[in-house]
């Protein structure tokens, strides 16, 4: 047993040199890639940001509806109804928006990113770009570590924005929550700081969940079945890493 | 042209080399896990030929492909290209070197979110400042030399096997190259397509005073087109010679493979115990 655990630890500590060598060629290669490939970067933007929209807003509305109505059931005790707009932004800008961003974009976009990066390992096409003295990494992985990475905040917005409109449908709309009471809670206790938390964590986990897929997916087994673990693993890897890091932000920032 | 700042194999003036060497290995070893490879092969091929690399599934023909092109690295030995040896050659250096190359994978490796214009202005666009006029000049004589110039919108899902490595021909060649590599051309072809390509490659060949080095073990095309072959087996060159040569030979193994025998120094059997014993359950005692 003990000889299992070393060799799961020597694994782990493989993986993770790995991946932090490739970090550093991920961020050695962005600020050339910005600049000189821009609209590959734009592509990527509009691959993992636009087309994860209806997901992130479907989500957004109904967490935002469900915080109103567990805010609404637990601020009758105490007869402050009108605070569940304070109650629902803090819960969405601080935590749950992104948090809940992050976890869907892994589900998403994340596993787009790594099949598709695997796929064209598994069928030559990144061999072909290095035959063609093009470095792959630079052509494919980059613009689209950079892609997930832009995108990453912007869904957490849009999910806070739709969340907090959720709230406000299912508080004012359903529970008659007086719409002036709703939005002044909000205006008068959110603090800028409160706001920027969240994008913290949403930059970090974009960070994160992008470079975990694109890494997953370069060095994904050419198979069919590698290509397949190397999506599950990302999903996996990027789920952990966001609720530990999370907490680790949270704690940070208290 | 060679490479600036790099190791020689023999003196630089010797570039273009008498004997009209392009490619030289040497004492070429390459493992994979506890197998080998190749054990100490040398190999030379000539610039403007033909040349085939043949031998039977499993002998690291499209290894030693990549080795020339150092998409692997050798254990041991050398490789030089035009001169150079490759393994002393940074990324700026094998790339520029690589400028200089076509290959033709197996499956043809085309880009799937591109169409097929696009697809053989990839390295135009990736390597020159060309106008997008004089790109689509060159793309379209390109795709109409292998035929597909009506094929230009397409994208690669859309194409059949045999189209899609026409394309990836017209691509590989979109740079003009020096040395072109074809990676078993013929596989899974119809007989027209397959016919189309080997008229092709030796076409490309002639007209545009290139190399090419084809990894194939379709006999029957490589004997119509190739001007000299090497057979690998065993990690090293089992024989060399034009296909003629081979052909006529004495030696069991390339009679073998030449005539196609289901057995003989190939063995038909994979490795395993006696076929009594192991039917009686004998094996596992």
């Amino acid at each position: 047993m003990f000889r299992d655990i070393y060799i799961t630890f020597i694994e782990f500590a493989r993986t993770f040199g790995s991946y932090q060598i490739f970090l550093l060629r991920l961020l050695r290669h962005s600020p050339a890639v910005l600049f000189t490939r821009f609209p590959l970067v734009i592509r990527q933007v509009y691959n993992a940001g636009a087309l994860s929209l209806v997901i992130i807003m479907v989500s957004g509305t109904f967490v935002g509806g469900v915080m109103a109505l567990q805010g609404i059931d637990i601020l009758s005790i105490f007869d402050a109804e009108e605070a569940v707009g304070m109650f629902a932004a803090f819960a969405l800008l601080k935590e749950l928006s992104p948090v809940v961003t992050g976890l869907l974009f892994a589900g998403r976009a994340g596993t787009a990113l790594a099949s598709e990066i695997g796929l064209m390992k598994a069928t030559d096409q990144l061999s072909a770009m290095e035959m063609m003295a093009v470095n792959p990494v630079k052509r494919v992985v980059v613009p689209r570590f950079l892609g997930g990475f832009i995108a990453l905040p912007l869904l957490t917005a849009v999910f806070s924005a739709v969340g907090l409109l959720g709230a406000h449908l299912v508080s004012v709309t359903l529970m008659d929550v007086d719409v002036g009471a709703f939005w002044q809670q909000i205006q008068q206790t959110v603090e800028m700081e409160d706001l920027m938390e969240g994008v913290y964590k949403s930059i970090v986990f974009g960070f994160v969940a992008s470079s975990l897929a694109v890494f997953e997916g370069y060095n994904a087994i050419p198979t069919a079945e590698g290509v397949g673990r190397a999506t599950t693993r990302t999903v996996v890897l990027t789920s952990i890493a966001v609720l530990i890091l999370d907490f680790m932000i949270t704690a940070a920032l208290l | 042209m060679a490479i600036r700042g790099t190791e020689f194999c023999y003196p630089a003036d010797a570039v273009t080399d008498k004997d009209n060497k392009l490619i030289e290995i040497r004492d070429l070893v390459y493992s994979r896990g506890a197998k080998k490879i190749f054990d100490g092969l040398n190999l030379t091929i000539k610039a403007g030929h033909v040349t085939a690399i043949m031998g039977p599934s499993g002998t690291g023909k499209t290894t030693l492909l990549r080795l020339i092109t150092r998409q692997l690295v050798p254990d041991s030995g050398s490789i030089c290209i035009d001169g150079v040896d490759i393994s002393t050659l940074n990324q700026a250096g094998l790339y520029r070197l690589r400028q200089r190359f076509g290959m033709l994978f197996q499956n043809g490796a085309l880009l799937t979110d591109m169409t097929v214009f696009e697809n053989v202005a990839f390295p135009l666009r990736e390597h020159t400042k060309l106008s997008n006029r004089l790109i689509r000049h060159v793309v379209l004589t390109k795709l109409h030399a292998v035929g597909l110039r009506g094929a230009a919108d397409l994208m690669p899902g859309e194409l059949s096997g045999g189209m899609a490595r026409r394309v990836a021909l017209a691509r590989a060649m979109v740079m003009d190259p020096d040395i072109l590599f074809y990676d078993e051309p013929f596989v899974g072809l119809d007989p027209i397509s397959m016919g189309v390509i080997v008229r092709l490659v030796r076409c490309m060949n002639d007209a545009l005073g290139i190399t090419s080095i084809i990894v194939s073990h379709d006999i029957q095309e490589v004997s119509t087109v190739a001007d000299s072959s090497f057979l690998i087996a065993d990690g090293n060159v089992a024989a060399a010679g034009s296909p003629e040569e081979l052909s006529n030979t004495s030696s069991e193994l390339v009679r073998q493979f030449m005539h196609g025998m289901a057995d003989g120094p190939v063995a038909f059997h994979y490795s395993a115990p006696g076929y009594a014993e192991q039917l009686l359950g004998r094996d596992a005692e």
